[in-house]
């Protein structure tokens, strides 16, 4: 779950790390009011992804008047996928020098790993382009946690800080990682001021999704993911499913098959309709799974394609059927059933529904793809 | 991280709805099941088997080859640390939606001790005709049969359509390693891939990867080494960037984890990669057959 960044910089502070001093606005006279108070200031498009800057969504304001037409221009605008609907207003910082620090889950080390640079202000990707041997990457052994020594040692050489501060401030930043189950914690830029203070001028948290759990309070304060009508009903159900522009609508159990069926129907010539998966504990829900699968006008078609290991087929074909039912599909229907339970699901799928299920997975992408034409 | 049928296991959770199933399918199947353990039942009898309070007590003086986990989420670090701390020596981890931060501090106590942690997230390790731990459906013979051929899957599912259509071409599995589909797990496709490859049983490897990470392309490189002809499937060609395709570890963010970046990389360690999964056996069988 991403968090934007006024929600992510409470999380710095509560581990002891500075940030300017600011609040957030949702209307031109809000932002005007906080410029008032906080004098000359930056005005800061909240969504929760990156390129604010290069999309136009960051703006210096020197006057609340500014700060107000700031305000104005962004609240409204689109980055990426999202409408800014707040922007956060802080105070101008006189910067000295831009820096960059983050910590991450890394499959590699699987364990925690520590990124700093004294080359900031640009993307971690550029960093690692542009100055390798500028860029420390400390693996942290999460039993023990942050080890100064070791950060101290490993720190690439820069006259412009002193070693002490930044491995204190490093220190602060692995402890808000820790705290919040964070997937990334990452500053950037953290700046040295020209008053010597080091301050986060941005922050990007994201929580791990399996830590929500026993992260409730915390959750609240992140931002969904942006869910269709349909999407945010199967999740509040409790299986997935994405919307894509195709025509051949796809239920499936197990992301790895319903993965595999989507790229069946392509390389056969069609085009998904969606991703649906009724794997793990979720292979209960058939009947659900159904019904939002043909909610989607533009299927035109529909692939049933059932591998069961956990997942028992004959429990998700009696859901099928069970909804068959009420929802009467009017577009073909092909089915393909292997694993736990093949017998008992073949069998219902012919004496109930009356069709026969394809032996061949392939098969029965192959006449789902003809049938969407 | 192939278990035998030799090989003793020990069911963490066995007094739960899932743990009491699959304990006596694999028993059933095979598999010798020793007992399970629930701290909150130690000195019981579950399916006329011990249950212990911890994996410590289980493994008492004799020890264990192999232990489970059907245990929720957030209890899995502390079970899995108790089956490390007892010095077993597999430790098979099925649960998905474990904190990631949990799974990071099992896997630096796990290599301090020398542990090999399969998942978590997986659906476990099968050799037919002689035992599986975790849920894969071993005893389906029309998937399951005795063969030369190892495979690696990230997904239980789609690693079940790979096996039925191995053995729907008349080929037979050598040994199953499911490694789960989580972005931090203990054993790796590579690790995989070399232990199949040091394995007598098997001589070709079919390899069911996803897009997501970096952990095809690592195999790739072990790959490049090795004599044993590879078949590999990724899934995920027609999903779309950004989002996570059910397992959490199925994400591509930029050009990292992209099915493309993971095909080339495959293919330059001569690994053959099919459209779909049902054109792994032909493969196999055309390169099993001219090595012989």
């Amino acid at each position: 779950m991403n968090f934007e960044e006024h929600a992510g910089k409470p999380l710095l502070r509560a581990a002891g790390l500075e940030t300017p001093p600011g609040g957030l606005a949702s209307t031109p006279d809000e932002a005007a009011r906080l410029a008032g108070e906080i004098g000359p200031c930056v005005v800061k498009a909240q969504v929760p992804t990156g390129k604010r800057g290069k999309a136009g969504g960051i703006a210096l304001a020197g006057t609340v008047e500014m700060a107000a037409a700031a305000a104005e221009r962004i609240i409204g605008m689109k980055i990426g996928d999202y409408l800014v609907e707040k922007v956060l207003v802080e105070g101008q910082v006189p910067i000295a020098t831009e820096l960059y620090a983050a910590v991450m889950n890394d499959p590699d080390s699987k364990g925690p790993l520590m990124l700093y640079s004294p080359e900031g202000g640009m993307d971690i990707e550029e960093i690692a382009e542009q100055h390798p041997t500028r860029l420390m990457r400390l693996p942290v052994d999460i039993r023990t946690g942050f080890d100064g020594a070791a950060a101290r040692a490993a720190l690439p050489a820069s006259d412009a800080v002193e070693a002490d501060d930044i491995v204190a401030a490093l220190g602060k930043l692995y402890q808000a990682y820790a705290d919040n189950d964070a997937e990334l914690m990452e500053i950037n830029p953290l700046v040295l001021t020209e008053d010597g203070r080091l301050l986060a001028l941005d922050c990007k948290f994201t929580l791990d999704d399996s830590a929500i759990k026993r992260q409730p309070e915390l959750a609240k304060s992140g931002t969904p993911d942006k869910l269709t009508g349909l999407e945010g009903k199967a999740k509040d159900i409790g299986f997935k499913y994405i919307e894509l522009d195709g025509d051949v609508g796809i239920l499936a159990n197990g992301a790895g098959l319903t993965m595999t069926s989507m790229d069946a129907v392509r390389h056969y010539g069609g085009k998904p309709a969606n991703f649906l998966e009724i794997g793990g504990e979720a292979y209960t829900l058939g009947t659900e799974a159904l019904q939002t699968v043909l909610a989607n006008p533009n299927v035109k078609s529909l692939l049933i394609n059932f591998c069961g290991a956990f997942a028992r087929t004959d429990v998700m074909v009696e859901g099928i059927v069970k909804a068959w039912k009420v929802v009467q599909p009017d577009v073909p229907v092909f089915f393909t059933i292997h694993g736990t339970g093949e017998d008992e699901a073949i069998a219902m799928v012919r004496d109930e529904l009356g069709m026969e299920p394809f032996d061949i997975m392939d098969d029965a992408v192959k006449a789902a793809v003809e049938a969407a034409r | 991280m192939i278990v035998r049928g030799h090989e003793t296991l020990l069911v963490q959770g066995i007094t739960g709805k899932q743990g009491t199933f699959w304990a006596d399918k694999m028993r059933e199947y095979g598999t010798k099941v020793i007992g399970g353990v629930n701290p909150k039942k130690a000195g019981q009898v579950h399916l006329d088997l011990p249950v212990w309070g911890s994996a410590v007590d289980a493994a008492g003086d004799t020890g264990v080859d192999c232990s489970v986990l059907f245990i929720p989420p957030l209890g899995v670090k502390a079970a899995a640390l108790d089956a490390i701390e007892a010095g077993i020596p597999k430790v098979v981890i099925m649960t998905e939606h474990v904190p990631v931060q949990d799974v990071m501090y099992v896997m630096a106590a796990a290599r301090e001790a020398g542990t090999r942690i399969i998942g978590p997230n997986t659906a476990g390790l099968v050799t037919p005709g002689e035992c599986f731990v975790g849920f894969m459906p071993a005893f389906n013979q029309r998937i399951f049969q005795v063969g030369n051929v190892g495979v690696i899957s990230r997904s239980g599912s789609l690693g079940t359509l790979v096996c039925l259509n191995l053995v729907q071409a008349g080929l037979g599995i050598s040994a199953f390693v499911g490694i789960g589909g989580d972005p931090v797990i203990g054993t790796t496709t590579r690790d995989a891939l070399q232990s199949l490859d040091e394995d007598d049983r098997t001589d070709a490897i079919a390899m069911v990867g996803e897009i997501g990470g970096k952990m095809e392309e690592a195999a790739a490189e072990y790959a490049a080494g090795m004599s044993k002809p590879i078949a590999a499937f990724i899934a995920g060609a027609a999903s779309p960037p950004g989002k996570k395709m059910g397992h959490a570890g199925a994400i591509v963010m930029g050009a990292s984890g992209s099915y493309e970046g993971k095909k080339a990389a495959l293919e330059a360690g001569g690994i053959s990669v099919t459209p779909t999964p049902s054109f792994v056996p032909g493969i196999l069988k055309e390169r099993l057959g001219a090595c012989a």
